[in-house]
């Protein structure tokens, strides 16, 4: 019987779209991520919480997060790490530009072919797309069941999983054989916080792109501590077709893109002042909107 | 072939509104692409749900009857989807974008490599030039939504693959049924030959429903709180507004994700949308994330200490002042002038 011995987390390193400036779109309408604070996903983290969970149940088991994204995307793995993760993959190149949902979830599809997860989890959605699809669109791709909204681990063992999903008006539990994927919900479990041990042990940890520019002591230090390599893959590396990455291998495309502007209409501008309010709700009685 | 489908949703042995809306706009679509229109419902007993289909719009009606496919699972309802998209060659496809809908619609347009486009709030048909290539198409689906944190409205286009694919949220388009039915002609898939066996790999042991306890959709008056009221308590005094208005307490997205109030109530391209006769926004700026899901309210009064919230510029009217200071006014005249 395979045992559990890989769990890989996908996470995703979004902008903060809680806060966004003018330059936050670029002129063909992709989004300018320089320009704004890059953050970890936040389903992610609820993500990671529930692969550690795995973790701590399954003797010999290890996290792995895998993210797709800048050389910059390496700032989730390491937190990862920090947090309880035993290593990770950056998935990173300019063939992935431009990639929509589904060029996205094919290119990690062909990460995860290579590295052989027993278990795929990932946050239900990012916040920069809300869309919920990478998760089961790589389901999919890997011919695995999924389990979405994922918000309670029940149990575990070599050969199947037991999860309590969210639904809309209540819950249920499910139990899917492994491998699978799972995507789980806001509502489960927060994630763990970074250990001050961890945060010490792999503070330096780098991937293979920011080790080719490191000083050479750095470079020798990391030589030595094998753990604190974060594997890279370029596109090449997983064996893609070409043809199904990036913007060629996303069916949908940007028509058009408009910034929001508000058809200003006129308010009647009113104070917190007694009359003020009082000749409000006079009106709106009046006018039977109340009542 | 070529034709409109829509994902019928069996929500407790009923047809989810969400698919009945999107019945009424995919008659809208297939009139303008002089198409038929067809809905695809698989449950345990759904036969009979044929002629309310028709009243909505469909001239044909395939289903799937069988234990497999209630309670919904992934596996099962995707493979019908598949299936019979591979053998109808429909032009668009939509599907709600309910945990249902956005659980499985994107493993099927993964399974048919053909995009998908989330919680769309406005579909229509329209030409598109493609700027590389310089090709040209007549008659595009128009897939627009909000992005973005909805900073953007973006309008999507599928040039090149089939179906064109997109999930809309309950209560963003109206349902109407048309005074004439459709022919509503019952047609079975042929799921046996679809389904395997190990889409049956994944078993529901358990399964709570809960009573649907809110109802902001159906309130025709709101009284939706903000970041800014600040805390779960100020949210009491949006209740107590609601309380004595007779209305229903909304939300906006950034109340819900501080913990201030329940997600049942989130209003916006993320939660409901309503359109009701009072909209009350108490510290709510009024990102598009939000108006999204109001701004057909028919009266807006906005409450915010920022007399430059964007909420303003589609309120009614716009009370400067704080939600604490202006909410027991409001109470206060409201019992004194109603009588």
């Amino acid at each position: 019987m395979k045992k559990v011995t890989k769990i890989v987390v996908m996470a995703k390193q979004v902008p903060d779209t809680r806060n966004v400036g003018k330059d936050a779109m670029t002129p063909e309408g992709t989004v300018n991520r320089a320009a704004l604070a890059a953050i970890f996903n936040p389903e992610d983290l609820n993500a990671l919480e529930m692969a550690l969970q795995m973790k701590d149940r399954m003797e010999g088991a290890q996290v792995y997060v895998l993210t797709m994204g800048p050389q910059r995307a390496a700032d989730v793995i390491r937190e990862a790490m920090w947090r309880g993760a035993d290593g990770g993959y950056l998935l990173s190149g300019k063939e992935f530009a431009g990639s929509d949902t589904l060029a996205t979830s094919y290119a990690l599809s062909c990460a995860l072919r290579k590295i052989e997860p027993d278990i795929v989890v990932a946050g239900r959605q990012a916040i920069d797309g809300d869309t919920a699809q990478v998760g089961p669109q790589v389901a999919q791709k890997l011919d695995l069941p999924q389990v979405t909204y994922a918000e309670e681990l029940i149990d575990i063992c070599d050969t199947e999983i037991t999860i309590k999903r969210r639904l809309e008006r209540g819950s249920e539990v499910v139990v899917s054989p492994l491998p699978a994927v799972i995507t789980v919900n806001a509502s489960a479990k927060e994630c763990r916080p970074r250990n001050a041990k961890r945060v010490m042990k792999y503070k330096y940890a780098l991937a293979t792109s920011e080790l080719a520019v490191a000083t050479e002591d750095r470079k020798a230090f990391i030589e030595e501590r094998p753990y604190l390599h974060i594997i890279e893959f370029a596109a090449a590396d997983v064996n893609p077709d070409p043809e199904q990455l990036g913007l060629s291998g996303s069916p949908t495309k940007v028509k058009k893109i408009e910034n929001v502007v508000f058809q200003a209409k006129e308010a009647k501008k009113l104070t917190a002042d007694d009359k003020d309010i009082e000749s409000l709700m006079q009106e709106l009685i009046a006018s039977h909107t109340l009542g | 072939m070529n034709n409109v489908f829509v994902y019928i949703e069996i929500e407790e042995q009923q047809i989810a509104d969400v698919s009945l809306e999107l019945l009424t706009k995919g008659r809208e679509l297939a009139n303008t692409l002089g198409v038929k229109l067809e809905a695809v419902v698989a449950g345990k007993s759904v036969k009979h749900l044929a002629a309310e289909l028709a009243k909505y719009g469909a001239d044909t009606v395939w289903v799937a009857e069988d234990e497999i496919f209630a309670p919904f699972r992934t596996l099962p309802h995707t493979a019908i989807m598949v299936g019979l998209i591979e053998q109808e060659k429909p032009q668009i496809a939509l599907f709600g974008a309910t945990p249902v809908g956005r659980d499985f619609a994107p493993r099927v347009s993964s399974a048919l490599h053909s995009g998908l486009t989330a919680d769309c709030t406005e579909l229509v048909i329209g030409e598109h030039k493609d700027a590389k290539t310089g090709k040209e198409y007549d008659s595009l689906l128009y897939q627009i939504r909000p992005a973005f944190g909805g900073n953007i409205i973006a309008t999507i286009v599928n040039p090149e693959c089939r179906p064109q694919m997109a999930t809309v949220r309950e209560g963003v388009m109206r349902k109407e049924e048309l005074a004439t039915p459709a022919a509503g002609e019952i047609r079975e898939i042929e799921w046996q030959k679809m389904v395997k066996d190990t889409d049956l790999a994944v078993r529901i042991v358990e399964r709570h429903i809960e009573e649907r306890k809110i109802n902001i959709k159906g309130a025709s008056i709101i009284v939706a709180g903000g970041y800014g009221v600040g805390s779960k308590e100020g949210f009491k005094l949006v209740h107590e507004l609601a309380d004595v208005l007779g209305g229903e307490v909304g939300a906006s997205r950034a109340a819900v994700d501080a913990g201030f109030t329940e997600h049942e109530r989130q209003i916006g391209q993320t939660g409901v949308t309503v359109r009701p006769k009072l909209y009350i926004a108490c510290g709510i700026s009024g990102q598009i994330q939000h108006t999204a899901g109001m701004d057909g309210s028919a009266m807006i009064v906005s409450i915010n200490t920022d007399p430059e919230a964007p909420i303003n510029k589609i309120a009614d009217y716009a009370i400067t002042g704080s939600v604490e200071e202006v909410i027991p006014k409001m109470i206060k005249y409201y019992k004194q002038n109603s009588k």
